[in-house]
């Protein structure tokens, strides 16, 4: 298989799904002329043009709501967020519109569209700039939630985001646009099932659950582990909303031991809700109570010392698993 | 302006090696607008701005050294280490924050006009933000809710001609932005900022008729950034003649010109530099040895104390 990295496998989903439908356009700030903030959508204008690649002005409520009358309409359209900290101000069209009129409307309506874009924290980009925004999104009924990991899983889940007839809110990583990996070859495609959870790294003592830019964290975590004879197993959900366990729950009724390690603050999101589902599931099995690593529950402060001690780290992942595993 | 100038340059030398992090947005080419606003404020009054904030924090009377250090993310910078380039605070002097959500504080700055007028204090508040914030939900409501309560605010535009790497034509069917006033009911205004007693005679005007009960104005002032957008941004998207055309008018040396028209001789300009020089250095070593943010500040800042209220 071809080594991509992540920004490119977005790229060549969105290229892809353009190419093959019409009804397919981008629109966002700077997604055109710029090439992309993050300079996921280079060369699609060109390839596209100005019609099916558009910039807008900075009105993210605007362009969303756009985006949604259109998909109301029958085009599928997809939004980049410059940052998902930018949804905010879009948040009403997104909750009120976008994640309502299907149902609101008997099924009449549906709204084919994707709000993709970088979601969390960068590098010192401080309080306003580095929300990770799974809970506040998976909350919502009528939207689909997906934060891939990998490359390959990006591009996968991209194109079936675009050719899903739901609202798909599609959480990149800032910091994973520049990571490579395994993506299947050109003329080889793959759509990867939204809901369906993915097993990473096969273990024996302790399950993490993990996506997002702490995946590469646990990852690490886990070979310094397994070093020390803590053979760890990675489940990666993929798709937050809705919630695939079954890998989860199978995984801890052999380890016997969980720990969910995620960037978004611990007061509920998708990170509650696996220790929610995984410990009714697993009750029998579990040898430990469930513990959770988290970005800490604070804004993200400007300053690299403090941003370091906010998110997870490989220690505090190591930490955990080693008390879950009475191993300390 | 010479404070602001090599603060910033010397800033963006010390993100190249690495002393800064995160985002960091140059005021460099567009100091005549924060002087002049600073010349015409009084003590009383409050001050809001974007993420590009370095420049009216120090014309504020921010001391280079608490700048410096909040971009070295320093205990002892203006916001402790928590906020950095995009948010310089400085409560004492009325500079109420950069802000980095485009819009996100307009309505606020309409807040503390509504604070003056509720106390029926004569402060008023200056609100800057670039050509790129005028066309989300966030600037017009500020603006219909400070027209129709006729607040004391001045609502600056600062056209530098982009947002990011889009143009104004290309953000914008309108040629003279400062037309929209007339939709909230309050005055217009338009100029140019590279000449800082244009400038300053022009704000004050503004800041007069909001003190006096003549309620907001928007002004748009016709600036350019003479550096990318952040660090970041190469700014591709324009041309270097361009570029060269707009560095003519660099209101420093605008200003350096009047000066020596005036009969100053070069070596007493010459000698301000030195000592701006001086400043700088020291407020970068200042920087560099001072202790880094703490960590319990990081806890015990979440909430405010309760108490007395
Ligand atoms: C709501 C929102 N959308 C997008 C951004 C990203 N962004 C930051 S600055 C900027 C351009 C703003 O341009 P302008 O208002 O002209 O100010 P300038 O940077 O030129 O001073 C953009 C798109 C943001 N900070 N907030
Ligand atoms: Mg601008």
């Amino acid at each position: 298989m071809r080594q991509l990295r992540y920004r490119e496998a977005l790229r060549e989903a969105m290229f892809e799904e353009m190419a093959r439908d019409e009804r397919v356009f981008l629109m966002g700030e700077e997604v055109g002329h710029y090439q992309g903030a993050y300079k996921v959508s280079e060369g699609l204008l060109e390839k596209f043009g100005e019609r099916r690649v558009v910039d807008t002005p900075i009105a993210e409520a605007g362009f969303a709501g756009v985006g949604i009358g259109a998909a109301m309409a029958g085009l599928r359209p997809i939004i980049e967020f410059m940052t998902w900290n930018f949804s905010f101000v879009a948040f009403d069209q997104i909750i009120s519109n976008a994640a309502k009129v299907h149902q609101m409307s008997a099924g009449a309506i549906q709204v084919p569209i994707v709000f993709r874009g970088p979601n969390g924290a960068a590098k010192q980009v401080a309080a306003q700039h580095s929300h990770s925004c799974a809970p506040f999104y998976t909350n919502i009924p009528g939207l689909y939630v997906i934060q891939p990991s990998t490359p390959r899983d990006a591009k996968g889940l991209l194109k079936s985001a675009i050719r899903s007839n739901n609202p798909v809110i599609f959480l990149e990583g800032e910091t994973l646009y520049g990571v490579k990996g395994e993506v299947p070859d050109e003329g080889v495609e793959e759509l990867i099932p939204i809901g369906e959870s993915r097993l990473v790294r096969p273990g024996s003592d302790c399950t993490i659950v993990t996506w997002g830019r702490p995946y590469y964290t646990v990852l690490a975590a886990a070979e310094k582990l397994s070093a020390e004879g803590i053979d760890c197993e990675v489940v990666d959900p993929r798709t937050l909303r809705p919630l695939d366990t079954r890998l989860m729950v199978e995984s801890v009724k052999k380890t016997n031991r969980c720990v969910v390690v995620h960037e978004h603050w611990p007061y509920g999101g998708p990170g509650a809700e696996i220790v929610d589902q995984v410990q009714r599931e697993a009750f029998d099995y579990l040898d430990a109570p469930l513990e959770r690593v988290t970005g800490l529950d604070v804004p993200m402060p400007y300053a690299l010392n403090l941003e370091d001690k906010v998110l997870p780290t490989e220690e505090r992942v190591i930490d955990a698993v080693k008390r879950v595993a009475y191993a300390s | 302006m010479m404070v602001m100038r090599r603060f910033e340059e010397e800033a963006a030398r010390n993100y190249a090696k690495g002393k800064i992090g995160g985002f960091l947005h140059l005021y460099i080419g567009q100091e005549a607008i924060a002087v002049a606003v600073a010349e015409v404020l009084e003590e009383r009054d409050y001050i809001f701005q974007t993420y590009r904030d370095h420049g009216i924090a120090l014309a504020r009377g921010m001391s280079a050294t608490a700048g410096m250090a909040e971009l070295f993310g320093k205990d002892t910078g203006c916001s402790r280490g928590f906020g950095g380039s995009m948010h310089f605070f400085d409560v004492e002097r009325g500079f109420l924050g950069g802000w980095a959500i485009v819009g996100g504080h307009l309505a606020l700055a309409a807040g503390t006009a509504f604070k003056s007028k509720y106390t029926g204090e004569d402060s008023v508040t200056v609100c800057f933000f670039g050509d790129g914030s005028i066309n989300i939900g966030g600037f017009h409501e500020a603006m219909s809710l400070a027209g129709l309560w006729k607040l004391p605010v001045v609502f600056v535009c600062e056209n530098n001609q982009y947002a990011m790497g889009t143009p104004l034509e290309r953000t914008s069917p309108l040629k003279d932005l400062s037309i929209k006033a007339k939709g909230y009911g309050m005055v217009g205004d338009r100029f140019d900022g590279h000449d800082v007693e244009v400038v300053q005679a022009r704000i004050n005007e503004a800041v007069e008729r909001a003190r006096t009960g003549g309620g907001p104005t928007f002004i748009e002032v016709l600036t350019y950034r003479f550096r990318g957008h952040s660090m970041s941004d190469p700014a591709k998207y324009r041309t270097s003649t361009e570029l060269e055309q707009r560095k003519q008018q660099d209101p420093i040396a605008v200003v350096r010109e009047k000066l020596t028209g005036l009969g100053v001789q070069e070596s007493v300009l010459d000698d301000i530099d030195l000592e701006v020089d001086e400043e700088i250095d020291e407020a970068v070593r200042f920087a560099d040895e001072s202790p880094p943010a703490r960590e319990d500040l990081m806890m015990s800042t979440v909430m405010a104390p309760e108490g007395e209220s």
